[in-house]
């Protein structure tokens, strides 16, 4: 690892203010990702500001529509919250399907998104219920937050404070993970709000995208046959040693139609 | 930079940089070298130590984020006279081959079985997906941490 100032702010205001003073300064979330980052040196940060101590970032909160997820929450903690297996139990499914129960323990729902992974598991949930991203400046349509490979709409020191996911009337998630890393290979949340479908991709492009074929035949009949007959593209799709763009593009196929059967029967 | 962390029922006070990790203070520091250090790529979970009561991968936590925490690692769970229910059942059970995996395997195992219900096969493979064997000596691992479930 290079060398670091590294600073614990008790404040959003705080954190804010030392990541726009600081040269090129980076926000430590839960470190799943950052800190092998840093470790293999594909990093340098000037400064590391740890949001653990920043009051209000963590904590779950159910309202009628929608479940409130502060950016700090753990995993572990969204895997076992009552009150999201109640409201969104696909949500709370996927949360205990990332990494491995360490990961999890110290992987935070804003780490996560804030990253935009090509094969994160969150960014599926986020797109496929059509959440909203609260930062400490304003509101982000999923729609409009990943824009390509760990790119997404914040901005320069923006920071995301928590994610509203609407409650679905039923929602499955099916993902395929690599054996080792378990990332999503393929991931794909699907999510039906009475007649209107929406499914988020994960894994398959540079960053978690809607499938509009996809939602187009299912909203005509929701019944994972109708996916079978949607073509789909892949001249964006990552290809790499676990899998080409094209046995992706068939993983999205096969995942779509594992969570609509796992929807439908939910 | 100053970090106050309490180890196994113990307070220290440790002057570190900040890139320092978690297992550096653990193992060079502190002397506590039952903690392992495996792949470093934080996959393997040789590393895996329990902070405020979970487990976590040592090497994928700064010595900076644990001030005021408490951490327990193997050396604080039993005594060679008095093992732990989960390392006597290691014991019993052949869970280890080479050993280099078992620290980390046995402090995961006791987070699993203070926080998951109903174990069974499938819930302790799933719950030690975070921990590698390279002796690939899971199923008595797996044995063991069932055994020790009924008697914790």
């Amino acid at each position: 690892m290079y060398s670091f100032e590294y600073h614990r702010p008790e404040s959003i205001a705080q954190a804010t203010a030392l990541r726009a003073e600081a040269e090129d300064a980076i926000y430590l979330a839960g470190g799943q990702t950052l800190i092998p980052t840093l470790k293999q040196r594909l990093a340098a940060p000037s400064d590391v500001i740890d949001l653990s101590r920043v009051p209000g970032l963590a904590g779950i909160e159910l309202k009628s529509d929608c479940v409130v997820i502060g950016a700090m929450t753990r995993h572990a903690e969204v895997a076992a919250s009552a009150e999201v297996a109640r409201a969104i139990p696909a949500l709370a499914f996927l949360a205990g399907e990332i990494g491995d129960a360490q990961v999890r323990n110290r992987g935070t729902l804003g780490g996560s998104v804030a990253n935009s992974d090509p094969s994160a598991d969150y960014p599926a949930a986020v797109i496929g219920l059509g959440a909203t991203i609260v930062t400490d400046r304003r509101r982000i349509a999923a729609d409009d937050f990943f824009h390509d490979l760990f790119e997404t709409a914040l901005e320069a020191g923006e920071l995301l404070t928590a994610i509203e996911f609407p409650i679905a009337k039923r929602a499955a998630y099916c993902k395929f993970p690599n054996p080792a890393s378990r990332y999503a290979v393929v991931g794909v949340f699907a999510a039906d709000f009475g007649g209107k479908v929406r499914v988020g991709v994960t894994g398959a492009g540079p960053c978690a995208f809607r499938a509009t074929a996809i939602e187009a035949a299912l909203g005509k009949k929701l019944d994972a046959k109708s996916v079978d007959a949607v073509e789909i593209e892949y001249d964006r799709f990552n290809s790499d040693l676990h899998a080409s763009a094209e046995y992706r593009a068939n993983l999205v196929r096969v995942m779509a139609k594992r969570a609509v059967e796992k929807l439908l029967t939910a | 930079m100053k970090v106050s962390l309490t180890v196994n029922g113990r307070r220290h006070d440790v002057d570190v940089a900040p890139n320092t990790l978690l297992v550096d203070v653990l193992r060079g520091r502190l002397g506590l070298t039952g903690t392992h250090v495996g792949c470093d790529t934080s996959q393997c979970g040789a590393c895996t130590v329990h902070l405020d009561g979970r487990s976590v991968k040592s090497c994928t936590v700064l010595a900076a984020q644990v001030d005021g925490a408490a951490v327990t690692t193997i050396e604080g769970i039993g005594s060679p006279d008095a093992l732990h229910p989960m390392q006597a059942a290691f014991r019993d059970c052949h869970a280890l081959q080479c050993g280099f995996c078992t620290p980390g395997m046995i402090m995961s195992a006791i987070d699993l079985v203070q926080n998951v219900e109903n174990l069974d096969e499938r819930k302790v493979r799933e719950g030690l997906e975070g921990n590698l064997c390279r002796c690939t000596g899971y199923h008595n691992i797996v044995k063991a941490v069932l055994n020790a479930a009924e008697s914790m």
